[in-house]
């Protein structure tokens, strides 16, 4: 990589967490929808262990560079849909479309296939908004994508840290 | 010479050693074994040294130096040996001369330090030589050119010299100061250093004589060891030297603490570096500094007092954290504090060494320094500024932690200062808390309403001054303290007041809430330290020492929703308790236990409901385990408690004192029994309640509560067992006694409940060949059972039945049973209506019964006896059927399906335990009885054709079958209730492990052979019940014979909902399996098979944890050879699949994870 796209990004504290109690329910047949907080330790947390997806250009996590926050996931576990609005650190960042694949591939392992993904940039934070939306929930690109052995290497590189 | 060795025997180990190409450990044998030869007189030193003159005075330097190295090392082996003196003086003129010869300089050094260590029993080196020897060494050799190793050889000989030959030294004069001084100047190497920092010490101490010229150099020698302080290791990795920082920095203090001379280089020094802002200096500096105030003394310290102090002042105002203040309620963690905490540690240390060294009666002291400083007043001043706690800032808290810290450090020191400190601060004290200071007023103050918020500040130091003046009490038996003037009686005048204060600033706190705890804990911890003077000294009088205990049990007994103060309050007296039982002061005891024990006890005979229960007995076992005396307060109360419950609860039907009884007897067994074993008081207790309690039930007449109590009877068989496993002596009376009440007020008439034992007569066993199984029975059955077990069991019955199990259950194996004939009868009689603790006793009867042969036992019954007889009645029950339709032959072999046989085998798998602990052969005859349970007799197996009749016998088998399967896990799991080390049983190591060998081939060997479905279900729970139980090790031993069998448990057992527990632990065994090394193999072997069956266990409906395991197991599979596990990819993805939609979390979680770990298996980028 030659020079960074953005060489030098705020780096926010990590939010202290929200700690999901023990359920008090201990019923076999309870059921725990998929909810906010699940999305957002699908992405960034296993096993209580912090192990972010790594921004791919700095040794920050995506979490640390307020690109994802809990607040910008939207989930509705009834019509198997959630949305992640994720926002680059610079407008004009080119990472844009390899962290949404990284959002996007790391939710299709880890969801059930009855789920539609959607990953956004947020409004009115990147050059190419429309763009880059649009390659990123088409679903002929994204695959094409992923057939290519550079970007998938990148990729689960990024992902590498969530898997324990 | 006869004996002599041929010299070419030991001159190979010389040539070899003259060799550098040799390996060295070679040369090594070499010189150990010429040393040998030496030791034992086989070979002179004289031999030794003409014959390698050459070697010796070759010109070949390189061989030289090794001729000459060998001659040195082989002398240092001889360190014990003795030597002629004109040996040794020829063998040091040799090594000094050769001192000259630099390019054998290694060898003459070693040759030194080995003559100069030798002792005089075995002929040291004469002075003439040595200082030939020293005067050759401080001309010749250049310690600072040579290398780390020489260096290190270079110092220990001059250590060496000055220990061992201190005035010929001495003789030497400048020339050996000044050559030290050379040789350490510049020096770097860690391990060189700690020589050289000794060095400077031994040097000091030599030469302490003030007259000689080392003053001189003191300032030079300083020059060379001040660049070295602090201690710091550049180098990163400070283990590579074997010298730790700190033995470094202790050698180096050392150095500077050895001569007073040194002290106008030294404190300068260290207290600029005290001032620097590296923790690590910080600590060193005063650790240094209290090292050297030792050290050099009051004469020389006392111009450097005013900077000490105020160095010292500031540390400790800088670095006291609020931690110190608040300690009693928030402990504070962390790096960084404990680093502070330690600095300020070191920082008191000091100053009280200083104020100690410094302590002139009447002349210029070092606490005047301290009560006269500008910041000590003011800091003083401040602190009547903020009231409360609450408005306190930090900052204040923090100073007021480091004042209160310097003036307790202070008034610890010394009587003397300790009034100083109080005639200085205490009035001030007093009157920031509104205590008015001279006597005569108190009665009129005492009248006047308190202000509810006590100055925090000074309730603060008022705390720590007591703490300090209690401490100073116990550590100095001065009587001259009650002097006018002294802390004590300044103390002695205010007590009345300061202990009305605090008093009354805690019984005002009820209307504060949460907000003072910080108020509370001083408060309550300086009415402690009040209360805890020594008797010949307390500033209080005895008035008030009630008065203070009152206080505090008040607190205790009152209405009080803050356990804050509850549980301070609590500790505080068991403090006072224990202080008490230390001193032993039988004036204060002694209202202690009218105002304090009698009070608590008390309690429990309240039924008021202002205090829990719970915290009733927190606060009795608190107190009582305080002392003896207490104790046995505390102990007679709860006894009485439950005794009284008890009689209210069973007799009266009472439901709240059965409620309470509960509690009462949890208590009594966990905390009561416990206290009494270790204070060696238990047996009189423990047999006092056994008694008690049978007494009870004598007198009694029906029962008033019944069996809806089952935790009431579970919490009396537990403590009568307790109890009973606690007595030693006792229990024979405490048996006799029980045995004799259940026998005469048993209301079931008693002879119907038996067996006549004439037909049990008729019962033969007769082993087959293999001697396990083929159990035959010829005994007709006369009359049917119901109509003998029949009999309806009272409640009162139960309980006696019950407690008197209780009590055979805890015997100790020697303890003489009555009557044991009569006493199995009872049990079997109840086991067979099922109930459960008589099988239990019957269980604990065998296993502790003394072995055949070995002990003179006191009953006439032998071991095989007692087992023949539990055993043939309970096989009564079981092979007989009161079905009139079965024939004869049927009888044998069928199972009927009674409720009597269900429980006649949970009987024989209680019994069978107790045989299985204390590994006895007749175990194995109950298992194939068991095994025949399960099993359908031959008779059925024929039948089976005929789907009627069959499926008719196989009903009727079921449970009985069920009940036999579940037997094993009987026999396998851990009870808490019996059987046990605490109850005296006999356990052999490895028994669980020993069971699982021998059934294994039986129950396996069943499994093969077995045909009907339903009896292999059964013969899977048994087997499951075994493996699940026996310690994992044990089973991944045998793995390649359970694996197969336990993955068709798994399938078969899963199908039923109500094996769901069963199918979770078989589970954990196969991954136990999986995980552990030894059982690789066999899972490589069946890898296909275990996946397939994890896959369908993935979607176990009944249980998460099920789900969570097996997907847990498909995680280790996916680590094993891929060419092995990658055909069944496909189908694992497949099925994780669906669990990443599964309803419970934690399995999602583990989905996801394990979805991973197989799709990563073919490649790097994954398609799903």
């Amino acid at each position: 990589m030659g020079s960074l796209i953005n060489a030098n990004p705020t780096v926010y504290e990590r939010k202290e967490r929200r700690v999901r109690s023990t359920p008090a329910n201990t019923d076999e047949n309870a059921e725990e929808p998929i909810d906010q907080l699940e999305i957002f330790d699908i992405l960034f947390m296993h096993y209580f262990h912090v192990r972010d997806i790594k921004d791919p250009e700095h040794p920050y996590s995506l979490e640390e560079l307020k690109v994802v926050t809990e607040d910008s996931i939207e989930v509705n576990d009834k019509q198997s849909c959630v949305r992640v609005t994720f926002t680059p650190t610079v407008e004009h960042c080119s990472m844009a479309t390899v962290i949404g694949l990284c959002l996007r591939v790391k939710l299709m392992r880890s969801l059930p296939p009855r789920y539609k993904v959607d990953i956004r940039v947020a409004p009115g934070t990147h050059a190419t908004e429309a763009a880059v939306n649009k390659q990123l929930n088409d679903k002929e690109r994204v695959a094409a994508a992923l057939e290519n052995p550079n970007l998938v290497e990148m990729v689960d590189e990024c992902l590498a840290p969530t898997f324990a | 010479m006869a004996n002599s060795p041929t010299p070419n025997s030991w001159i190979a180990h010389v040539e070899a050693f003259v060799d550098v190409s040799r390996p060295p450990n070679q040369q090594s044998a070499g010189v150990d074994a010429i040393a040998a030869l030496v030791k034992k007189d086989l070979l002179t030193l004289e031999t030794l040294v003409r014959e390698m003159e050459l070697y010796l005075t070759t010109t070949d330097n390189v061989i030289r130096a090794r001729g000459i190295l060998l001659l040195a090392e082989v002398l240092g082996h001889l360190t014990l040996k003795p030597l002629s003196i004109s040996t040794v003086s020829s063998l040091a003129g040799f090594f000094t001369s050769r001192l000259a010869d630099w390019q054998t300089l290694r060898g003459a050094l070693v040759g030194c330090l080995a003559l100069l260590r030798r002792k005089s029993t075995v002929g040291m080196v004469v002075n003439t030589d040595v200082k030939a020897l020293a005067e050759s060494y401080l001309i010749n050799v250049q310690v600072r050119s040579l290398a780390v190793h020489d260096r290190k050889l270079c110092f220990e000989v001059l250590l060496c010299l000055m220990d061992a030959y201190p005035d010929t030294v001495m003789t030497l004069g400048d020339d050996f100061i000044y050559g030290i001084c050379d040789a350490i100047e510049e020096e770097t190497d860690p391990r060189c250093l700690m020589l050289t920092f000794c060095l400077v010490e031994t040097l000091m101490r030599t030469f302490q004589d003030p007259s000689c010229s080392v003053a001189s150099f003191a300032g030079d020698i300083f020059d060379i060891l001040g660049r070295y302080f602090p201690i710091y290791f550049t180098h990163p990795r400070s283990d590579d030297f074997e010298v730790k920082r700190d033995d470094l920095s202790r050698a180096l203090m050392n150095a500077y603490c050895s001569s007073p001379l040194f002290e106008p280089f030294v404190i300068p020094l260290l207290l600029d570096k005290l001032s620097s802002s590296v923790p690590l200096a910080k600590l060193d500096s005063l650790k240094y500094l209290t090292n050297c105030i030792i050290q050099y003394g009051a004469g020389k310290m006392v111009k450097h007092a005013k900077a000490i102090w105020v160095a010292l002042k500031d540390v400790i105002f800088n670095f006291s954290t609020k931690g110190n203040v608040s300690s009693m309620i928030s402990e504070s963690t962390g790096d960084m504090v404990s680093q502070e905490g330690q600095i300020v540690k070191e920082a008191l240390i000091c100053l009280q060494t200083m104020i100690s060294q410094l302590n002139f009666p009447g002349g210029d002291s070092f606490i005047n320094l301290i009560l006269d400083d500008h910041d000590i007043s003011t800091n003083f001043e401040s602190l009547s500024s903020g009231r409360s706690y609450s408005e306190t800032s930090i900052e204040n808290l923090h100073r007021l932690s480091a004042l209160g810290a310097i003036l307790s450090i202070a008034s610890k020191v010394s009587t003397d200062c300790c009034s100083r400190v109080f005639q200085k601060l205490f009035p001030r004290l007093m009157n920031l808390l509104g205590v008015p200071i001279s006597s005569s007023s108190n009665a009129c103050f005492m009248e006047k309403k308190m202000s509810n918020d006590l100055n925090f500040g000074a309730l603060y130091l008022c705390t720590e001054l007591l703490a300090s003046c209690q401490e100073l009490t116990t550590t100095v038996q001065d009587l001259s303290q009650r002097v006018e003037d002294s802390w004590w009686s300044l103390l002695n005048n205010s007590s009345g007041p300061l202990t009305y204060i605090l008093k009354s600033s805690l019984v005002n706190l009820g209307s504060f809430g949460g907000t003072v705890r910080e108020h509370a804990s001083y408060a309550v911890k300086g009415l402690q330290v009040l209360a805890t003077f020594p008797g010949d000294c307390s500033p209080i009088s005895d008035a008030i020492y009630e008065d203070i205990l009152a206080v505090l049990v008040s607190i205790i007994t009152g209405n009080h929703d803050d356990t804050f103060l509850w549980n301070l309050s609590l500790k505080s007296l068991a403090q006072i308790g224990l202080y008490i039982e230390k001193v032993h002061d039988s004036k204060k005891g002694s209202s202690y236990k009218k105002i304090v024990v009698e009070t608590i006890v008390s309690l429990l005979s309240l039924d008021d409901s202002t205090i829990s229960l719970a915290q009733k007995l927190e606060a009795l076992s608190e107190i009582g385990v305080t002392g003896p005396e207490y104790m046995s307060m505390v102990i007679d109360g709860i006894e009485e408690a439950i005794i009284s419950n008890f009689s209210k609860a069973c007799v009266d039907g009472n439901l709240r004192s059965a409620e309470i009884l509960v509690p009462l007897l949890e208590c009594y067994s966990n905390r009561v029994l416990p206290w009494c074993h270790k204070s060696g008081r238990i047996e009189q207790v423990a047999m006092q309640f056994a008694v008690n309690i049978w007494n009870l039930m004598e007198t009694s007449g029906a029962f008033g509560i019944c069996l809806e109590r089952k935790g009431l009877l579970d919490s009396s068989m537990m403590a009568m067992k307790c109890a009973v496993a606690h007595c030693t002596e006792g229990q024979g009376h405490i048996v006799q006694k029980a045995y004799n009440i259940v026998l005469s007020t048993i209301s079931s008439p008693l002879e119907p409940l038996f067996y006549p034992s004439s037909k049990l007569d008729g019962l033969q066993f007769i082993p087959d060949a293999s001697g396990l199984s083929c159990i035959d029975t010829k005994m007709p059955v006369t009359r049917p059972l119901s109509q003998v077990l029949g009999a309806s069991f009272s409640c009162k019955d139960e309980w006696l039945v019950s407690l008197f199990a209780s009590v055979v259950t805890a015997l100790r194996p020697l303890t003489p049973l009555p009557d044991v004939h009569t006493l199995i009868k009872l049990f079997v009689a109840n086991l067979l209506r099922g109930h459960i603790p008589a099988a239990q006793a019957l269980a604990s009867i065998i296993n502790k019964w003394p072995a055949d042969g070995k002990i003179e036992v006191p009953s006439t019954c032998k071991l095989d006896e007692v087992i023949g007889l539990i055993l043939e009645s309970i096989y009564a029950v079981l092979f007989s059927s009161p079905l009139k339709q079965c024939n004869f032959e049927k009888d044998l072999s069928c199972i009927c399906p009674s409720s009597l046989q269900m429980h006649a085998i949970d009987g024989l798998a209680w019994v069978g335990k107790g045989l299985l602990l204390r590994g006895h052969e007749r175990l194995k005859e109950i298992a194939m009885v068991l095994m025949k349970c399960i099993l359908p007799s031959q008779n059925n197996v024929v039948t089976s054709e005929h789907p009627n009749e069959s499926g008719n016998s196989q009903d009727r088998h079921l449970p009985a079958a069920k009940s036999a399967a579940n037997a094993f896990h009987i026999l396998m799991s851990d009870s808490e209730v019996c059987l046990t080390k605490k109850f005296h049983s006999k356990i052999r190591p490895l028994y669980k492990q020993r069971f699982f060998s021998s059934m294994l081939p039986v129950l396996l060997s069943s499994i093969t052979n077995c045909n009907s479905p339903n009896t292999r279900y059964v013969l899977y729970r048994a087997f499951g019940h075994v493996i699940s139980g026996t310690p994992l090790a044990a089973v991944v031993a045998d793995s390649k014979k359970v694996l197969l069998p336990l993955l068709d448990g798994l399938s078969v057992l899963s199908s039923d909902l109500l094996n769901k527990e069963m199918t979770y632990s078989l589970l954990l065994v196969l991954s136990g399996i999986l995980m552990d090394e030894n059982g690789k193999e066999t899972v490589m072997e069946n890898v296909h098979i275990i996946i397939s069956h994890l896959i369908r266990l993935i979607s176990y409906p009944h249980s998460m944890l099920v789900r969570e395991t097996a997907i847990q197991c498909l995680v280790a599979m996916s680590a094993l050879p891929h060419s092995k596990i990658y055909p069944m990819r496909p189908q694992v993805l497949r099925a994780l699949s669906n669990s990443l939609d599964d309803r419970k979390r934690a399995v999602r979680q583990e989905a996801v994870r394990c979805r991973q770990a197989w799709a990563s298996i073919a490649s790097r980028s994954l398609h799903f």
